[in-house]
């Protein structure tokens, strides 16, 4: 244990801890963007080619697969939660408190930040036996753009990433939920959004009673 | 004045400690924590936990400002949209008490006036910037200890900056 040395000592002389060249480390750094700042969308189809077929790798199921893209995604949901609410101005720096507000922060702020616009739509499950789902609805999800489904995986949907990263911002506001990525599209000829993803978000019923009990007042 | 600065995850394990002390109207910057109390400041911190997961559907805000008092402690909070606690506690040098004979609007001798409070926000507010870069980190997991002497400097000069 001589080899620990006391955090407060100089953090320089620290063993295994590396500073950037400029001594610039990520805490020098803003965390505000200026508006126009786009990724290349040739660049991110590559790296997330790479990434389903990472994923892809000694699959037993379809299940398996977006499973896996689901947790890829999960980390960034966290991540991205702080990080837009950081960026909200003061006065609407608010931590969601119920459902709606915590999917229209999806529908709006994280659709936006990631895909440049808000999803196309919200909505409740019409099952009255099942209050507990709500549906995120994206005409055109950025990450299929690029992507053809093979024949005999036709249950895939390889937006299973954005599902898990919705999933990783509800678990992170405290709103427990398993989130899936369905495609809708119908495959006909002449239909407006072949490519129609609903994401379904399913809430544990520990949120149910919550959202009932704050509800009440 | 002393203060104990605590970050609590979402399972209510500790992530991060920093104990200082003010450093206004010639404070020295450190902690005059008494022997026996620096072990009862985790105690204290942990227990207004249990407050503070009640006061946190109240409101949408962050700065939930002091939620708890225990003899000459208070415990001020502040919640991230990730569910992740900062809990500063703070011991004024003398008992609140006593600052009736003559009134002082200073952020050691009041806990509670309007002027800790902000001085406060500003703090956690600082340490929010810097809690939010670091788990940016690809490589931060949630409820992961942050070790970065960095964001310990940072936690120290926000501290002398506002406390």
């Amino acid at each position: 244990m001589s080899n620990l040395q006391p955090v407060k000592g100089s953090s320089k002389d620290q063993p295994g801890l590396r500073y950037p060249t400029s001594g610039k480390t990520i805490y020098h750094r803003p965390l505000n963007r200026t508006k126009a700042a786009e990724l290349s969308g040739a660049s991110f189809a590559y790296l997330f080619s790479e990434m389903v077929g990472y994923a892809s790798k000694k699959i037993e199921s379809i299940q398996d697969l977006e499973k896996r893209l689901n947790v890829q995604g999960h980390p960034i949901g966290l991540k991205l939660l702080d990080l837009l609410l950081y960026r909200e101005p003061p006065r609407s720096q608010t931590r969601p408190l119920n459902i709606i507000t915590l999917l229209h922060f999806i529908k709006i702020n994280v659709w936006q930040h990631l895909f440049g616009r808000a999803a196309d739509g919200l909505e409740k499950s019409s099952d009255p036996t099942k209050p507990d789902e709500y549906m995120i609805i994206d005409n055109e999800p950025l990450v299929n753009r690029y992507i053809s489904v093979p024949k005999d995986m036709s249950q895939l949907n390889c937006a299973a990433y954005v599902a898990g990263i919705v999933e990783g911002v509800c678990d992170g506001s405290a709103f427990p939920a398993r989130v899936t990525a369905h495609s809708v599209g119908k495959q006909e000829e002449g239909e407006m959004w072949p490519g129609r993803t609903v994401f379904l978000v399913k809430f544990a019923p520990e949120v149910m009673e919550r959202e009932g009990y704050l509800g009440k007042g | 004045m002393s203060y104990y600065f605590a970050i609590v995850g979402t399972q209510d394990n500790p992530l991060f400690e920093y104990e200082f002390g003010t450093s206004k109207q010639g404070g020295d910057g450190l902690p005059h924590f008494s022997e026996q109390a620096r072990h009862m400041n985790q105690f204290i911190v942990h227990s207004s936990l249990d407050i503070v997961e009640e006061v946190q559907w109240g409101g949408g805000q962050m700065y939930l400002k002091c939620v708890d008092k225990f003899f000459n402690n208070y415990v001020s909070c502040f919640i991230t949209g990730g569910n992740v606690k900062f809990l500063l506690l703070h011991q004024p040098t003398m008992p609140v008490s006593t600052t009736s004979t003559r009134s002082s609007t200073s952020i050691g001798a009041n806990p509670t006036s309007p002027q800790t409070e902000e001085a406060i926000k500003n703090f956690m507010l600082e340490v929010y910037e810097n809690w939010v870069k670091a788990i940016m980190s690809p490589f931060y997991r949630v409820n992961m200890e942050v070790r970065s002497p960095v964001f310990r400097q940072r936690v120290a000069a926000a501290g002398r900056k506002y406390l």
